[in-house]
């Protein structure tokens, strides 16, 4: 067998036995599951009432690309906590004993928190759907917009195997990782225009990769998306920020979390 | 088949791996003997890959386990202290994964699984997540899951600690029936009957340095021989020079005149010789024993502390 196809081999089956895992508690998916219907249900009913939106629109229109941004960032952190208890079970030193390939390890990992993220998306949209959002593109945007955001959250999900990689147990690997989350999530144009933040605060929520996915998803959804009314260029140019922004994390963490790994590993 | 020469490990000021040296031929059995924190966890972490050594070189097969470690892991199975399994995959599951992670095909995979729980008396429990397991099962699985693409060299890192008697009677049986099919061991253990019972050649380590090595039979003719242990029913006069003409070197009095011991060299008819003096001389025996020196007194006499001595709370935390 040629190494392409053995690391093709490892990393499925290594995806396979996540997934075995979340089968077996389902629970540990509610990340993915439960807390995109409640968060949208939060925003659209709690604060959707109070949002007036520059250049007019709904706020549940306007909200949804936002919630399946924040949603994917935020259930990213898995790959932490994942990384972090198999570490710390011992399953991985029995990995790094058999003749597999290394690199699956983190593939594998951060590959079915894709599969989780792709789950995560769809039902944030479902939910929308539900409570009367409708996407002005047709279901080819909704699918194009979801790949934007689940691209990006395959990135956070590199960076926060670097953020499981430096933790010694899960559970501070989820605090690090929502200490590092919450900001980004939050300081965006997620459920806020940026036009309503105090002037200091505009660009970095311009500038911020979260507020680029967002607006990504609202234009490729056809939805209302007000932050194309500032001349930013972040703003102007969602789309290509959001491949960016994802490109560059990438090329940031994945050699990261393969350094960090084995130096993690090899001790 | 297993070949290592000057190893040297540190961790910061630590020295875990001072010095070790240690061959073992293909076929046989090599019991690594030491306390908690002796470095042989290191020693076996080197060999397996899982750690790089700060100096030294060793080999597994003729395979440099620096330089060609990834065709090392192609030979070896390893067995660590802590049971290294999937606590939510069922044991079928595990034997599974780490059946196709090893490059077998899911075929070879599926019966070898079935034929491994068999062996290893899982099968009852095969479709039962680990985490509802016994101790015992957990490492009986665990060395499942490391024999299950025939490797022929096979590392134990303390395969027994913690167990109870009767799973580690298994444990031997599984680890004789192995050796017999042709498989190279390394075992590391802090019991000292256990690498009586089960290594052909024994390497004594204390402090990450190898203190002695040999089989089982040299390592106890260093504390010398057999010694005679007498008990009296009261202490007799006549006793010392009744013993006199049997034993090999003088005979030792103590508690009172009541504990009489002395060397003595084993041969036949020499207990009854005992008795039968003794009884002339009207001596009356309460206990009476030849005391076969075991390997505690070998690591005692090497160390001058006992194997299972407590060291110090920094060695100890070396031993990962």
């Amino acid at each position: 067998m040629s190494a392409t196809a053995e690391w093709v081999e490892d990393v499925s089956v290594l995806t396979r036995r996540n997934l075995v895992h979340v089968r077996r508690e389902p629970m540990q998916l509610s990340d993915a599951t439960i807390q995109p219907v409640l968060f949208t249900l939060l925003f659209v009913y709690v604060f959707g009432g109070a949002m007036v939106l520059p250049g007019g629109g709904s706020y549940k229109a306007f909200a949804i690309g936002g919630l399946v941004v924040m949603n994917l960032t935020t259930s990213s952190v898995g790959t932490a906590v994942g990384l972090t208890t198999d570490l710390h079970t011992g399953i991985i030193a029995r990995f790094r004993t058999l003749p597999m390939q290394r690199s699956a390890i983190l593939v594998g990992r951060t590959f079915s928190d894709m599969l989780s993220s792709i789950l995560c998306g769809t039902i944030v949209v479902l939910t929308g759907l539900m409570i009367g959002w409708r996407p002005g593109n047709g279901l080819l945007g909704v699918v194009a917009g979801l790949a934007v955001a689940v691209l990006f959250a395959y990135a956070m999900s590199w960076a926060n195997a670097c953020v499981g990689l430096g933790m010694n147990d899960p559970e501070a690997a989820q605090g690090i990782g929502f200490i590092v989350i919450f900001p980004l999530a939050f300081i965006s144009t997620c459920f806020v225009p940026s036009q309503t933040m105090p002037g200091w605060m505009q660009p970095i929520a311009e500038w911020n990769p979260v507020s680029s996915v967002a607006a990504a998803c609202r234009e490729l959804f056809g939805n209302p998306n007000p932050a194309s009314l500032s001349h930013s260029f972040p703003a102007q140019h969602p789309l290509f920020m959001s491949l960016a922004w994802t490109a560059v994390i990438c090329a940031v963490c994945v050699p990261l979390a393969g350094h960090l790994f084995t130096k993690r590993t090899l001790d | 088949m297993i070949e290592a020469t000057g190893l040297q490990k540190r961790y910061g000021d630590q020295v875990a791996v001072a010095s070790v040296d240690l061959e073992v031929p293909a076929g046989s059995v090599l019991g690594v003997l030491g306390p908690n924190g002796a470095g042989k966890s290191t020693t076996v972490r080197i060999l397996t890959t899982m750690t790089l050594p700060d100096a030294g070189r060793a080999s597994v097969g003729g395979l440099d386990v620096v330089t060609q470690a990834a065709d090392v892991r192609r030979i070896i199975g390893v067995t660590g202290q802590d049971a290294s399994l999937d606590e939510q995959l069922t044991g079928t599951q595990n034997l599974m994964m780490v059946g196709q992670l090893s490059r077998m095909t899911k075929r070879d995979a599926q019966a070898r699984t079935v034929e491994l729980l068999e062996q290893f008396e899982l099968t009852f429990a095969a479709e039962r997540m680990v985490k509802t397991y016994s101790g015992g099962m957990r490492r009986r699985l665990d060395l499942a899951a490391s024999l299950i693409a025939r490797p022929p060299v096979l590392f134990l890192d303390e395969p027994t600690t913690g167990l109870d008697p009767t799973s580690r009677l298994g444990v031997w049986d599984v680890i004789r029936t192995l050796v017999g099919d042709g498989t190279t061991v390394m075992l590391t253990t802090q019991y000292l009957d256990e690498a009586d019972a089960l290594a052909d050649r024994i390497s004594v380590i204390d402090h990450g340095t190898v203190i002695a090595d040999g089989t089982s039979e040299d390592l106890k003719a260093r504390v010398g021989g057999e010694q005679l242990e007498v008990r009296l029913v009261r202490p007799h006069p006549d006793a010392v020079r009744a013993l006199g003409p049997l034993v090999s070197g003088p005979v030792h009095v103590a508690d009172g005149g009541r504990l009489l011991t002395a060397p003595v060299t084993i041969r036949p008819g020499l207990a009854t010789a005992f008795i039968r003096a003794l009884d002339d001389a009207g001596v009356e025996v309460d206990d009476f024993q030849i005391h076969h020196p075991s390997l505690d007194d070998v690591f005692f006499t090497l160390t001058g502390h006992g194997a299972e001595a407590p060291v110090t709370a920094d060695a100890e935390l070396v031993e990962v």
